[in-house]
């Protein structure tokens, strides 16, 4: 007993040092209090909208945010965590999936969308139907299609676990569980899930390992030119909503529509980031583009694109660009796939 | 054995340290504590100015449809007491969510109150935009509540279920109204004048009787016939009539002192 309380201590001092000094920048940061986690925005980038007000990051936090992040019990029937369809190699987006399977094999209506770098967000679901971090997962609990559950159910279910109650008590200070609690140590460990170590990133920064080919340097030109407004740099996207004029389905689904009821929000969708592609696709909102080759082939051909009211006047007429310039700007795009958040250990479903 | 010692405390203080302190806004001139002076607000539910039963008994609205009721519940924020020179007591964290179900949300006691004469009462039905925005929130506004919509996320100012012969094939009268935010929210600030004045003073509780009535929901300025508007759940123009209704709700029945 003695003995695992001083691994898990120590556990909890290394994970705290860790994420404190992992900031994407050329200095180390070192946590003033070694369970407080110093959160750091990456140089050049802006601030983001949520930066754990009220929610103070640590490592127990983290900790028990990751722990209910994989934990299938946040279903009806114990089969489905955020992690079955975030996964952790696939930028925590549903890999090879299009749309995805919820409690009873249930389809769910759209892609599941990647998770990083969600603190510069100020809305979440592809139709930003959720406005905090904080709240976003009551959706996926609730939803019949996906798991299915009741906040109520959640709580119960980890009262009953003396383990769910000591990480509690580690994280918040009491053995107390209620929904607050659980939604703030997601947030504690989802709004960690930094991407901005790319190739591009060390490039940006001028670091090593930033060598850019001249393919991907021509990419990077022809991004600015013709794709950099909604996909906005750093981020890769402005986090608005648009309609890219991608034809209407038999599913109809109107996205920012349904939240505002404007119709001039209609078929209008968040402009995804453009980060690590390579591992999220899927693509679009319905998961319909397989390859970014059909991305691309889409956004040249304008008789590809549909004829809504509220399609986004930058793509109304298509983009051009030559075979050439696809193939550069492909180059400057797999720049953008951050292999070492890929492979973050931190993040993952702890062996 | 030190160091993790350490650790534990330092989370113990970390925590501790990361808890909001209530901003109460009170007279310094005022007595805190025990005597300090109170008020309480006593919520009465009622259908036609009858004592609210649920499930058991059948009411008629406006239109003449019969119906009863099987759950009602309500968000009171932002509650502000005006004394008779003008000064103004606001309750610190004021979010109360009234249900009929639950006889001990129906009173709410307020304290550390200036002493005097008070002859207005304020509040806001629902939960006010900048606690919709301000992320994972406890107590009466837990989404555990059933007031909180999941995929537009946002609180359920206030919600009626019922049943009514009258109403379309199931019979279920559902009416969850919501919107913070722009034209069409549910959100509406209520003020009455108090009869007569609450008379706040160390050592005393009066109480403000307050009567909320169902059945106004369905009764002015918009007259609601079950045959065709049954079930409002969103925020649409039908959720504004609803919450134009719903405004008058509220009435002061008289003041215990």
């Amino acid at each position: 007993m003695q003995k695992a309380r001083i691994y898990r201590g120590i556990i909890l001092l290394i994970i705290g040092v860790i994420i404190g000094v992992a900031a994407c920048t050329k200095d180390p940061l070192i946590p003033e209090a070694k369970d407080v986690i110093a959160f750091t925005v990456p140089k050049g980038w802006p601030q983001p909208h949520y930066n754990f007000e009220n929610n103070t990051l640590t490592s127990a936090g983290f900790v028990l945010g990751r722990k209910i992040f994989y934990d299938p019990r946040l279903s009806k029937d114990n089969s489905v965590s955020c992690g079955t369809c975030h996964q952790s190699y696939a930028a925590f987006a549903n890999f090879d999936h299009a749309l995805s399977h919820g409690v009873n094999d249930q389809l769910g209506t759209r892609n599941s969308p990647a998770l990083f770098n969600l603190n510069w967000h100020n809305g979440f679901f592809w139709d930003g139907g959720a406005n905090h971090i904080e709240n976003q997962p009551i959706g996926p609990i609730q939803n019949p299609l996906e798991m299915s559950e009741t906040i109520a159910n959640v709580v119960m279910k980890m009262d009953t676990s003396v383990v769910y109650k000591r990480l509690f008590m580690d994280a918040f200070g009491s053995d107390t569980i209620n929904s607050q609690r659980i939604f703030k140590a997601l947030a504690q460990f989802m709004g960690s899930m930094i991407s901005c170590n790319s190739k591009y990133d060390h490039y940006v920064r001028k670091e090593s390992g930033g060598d850019m080919t001249a393919s991907e340097l021509s990419g990077l030109h022809v991004f600015r030119a013709k794709c950099a407004t909604c996909h906005q740099e750093p981020l890769f996207s402005d986090y608005s909503y648009r309609n890219n004029g991608i034809a209407p389905t038999n599913a109809n689904d109107i996205g920012r529509g349904r939240i505002t009821t404007d119709s001039s929000d209609y078929y209008k969708f968040k402009v995804p980031s453009l980060r690590n592609l390579k591992y999220s696709g899927p693509y679009m909102h319905d998961g319909r583009y397989t390859t970014i080759d059909e991305v691309l082939n889409h956004y040249t051909n304008s008789a590809d694109m549909y004829n809504y009211p509220t399609i986004d006047p930058l793509v109304k007429n298509g983009i051009s660009l030559s075979a050439q310039e696809k193939t550069d700007l492909k180059s400057f795009l797999n720049t953008l796939n951050d292999t070492a958040f890929i492979h973050d250990i931190r993040f993952q479903l702890p062996q | 054995m030190n160091k993790i010692l350490i650790l534990l405390l330092s989370i113990v203080f970390i925590s501790y340290g990361c808890r909001k302190k209530d901003d109460v806004l009170i007279d310094k001139t005022s007595n805190t504590g025990a005597t300090s002076p109170k008020v309480k607000l006593l919520f009465r539910n009622v259908v036609n100015g009858q004592t609210l039963k649920l499930n058991t008994t059948n009411y008629t609205n406006e239109h003449g449809d019969t119906f009863s009721v099987s759950i009602y519940k309500y968000y009171i924020s932002n509650i502000t007491l005006t004394k008779d020179d003008g000064k103004v007591y606001a309750e610190p964290n004021s979010y109360h969510l009234i249900d009929e179900a639950g006889d001990s949300t129906k009173s709410i006691v307020m304290r550390d109150l200036v002493k005097g004469n008070y002859t207005q009462i304020s509040f806001l039905i629902g939960v006010d935009r900048a606690m919709n925005t301000s992320g994972a929130q406890t107590g009466a506004l837990d989404p555990i509540n059933g007031m909180f919509w999941d995929w537009n996320q946002g609180y359920i100012m206030a919600k009626m279920e019922g049943n009514s012969p009258q109403a379309s094939a199931t019979n279920h009268v559902i009416f969850h109204l919501g919107g913070y935010n722009g034209p069409k929210s549910a959100l509406r600030w209520v003020t009455m004048q108090l009869p007569t004045a609450a008379l706040v003073d160390n050592g005393k509780e009066p109480v403000i009787n307050i009567n909320s009535d169902v059945a106004q929901w369905f009764k002015t300025p918009t007259v609601v016939n079950f045959a065709i508007t049954s079930i409002v759940s969103g925020v649409n123009d039908e959720s504004v009539m609803i919450a134009d209704n719903y405004q008058d709700m509220f009435t002061i029945d008289h003041i215990d002192n």
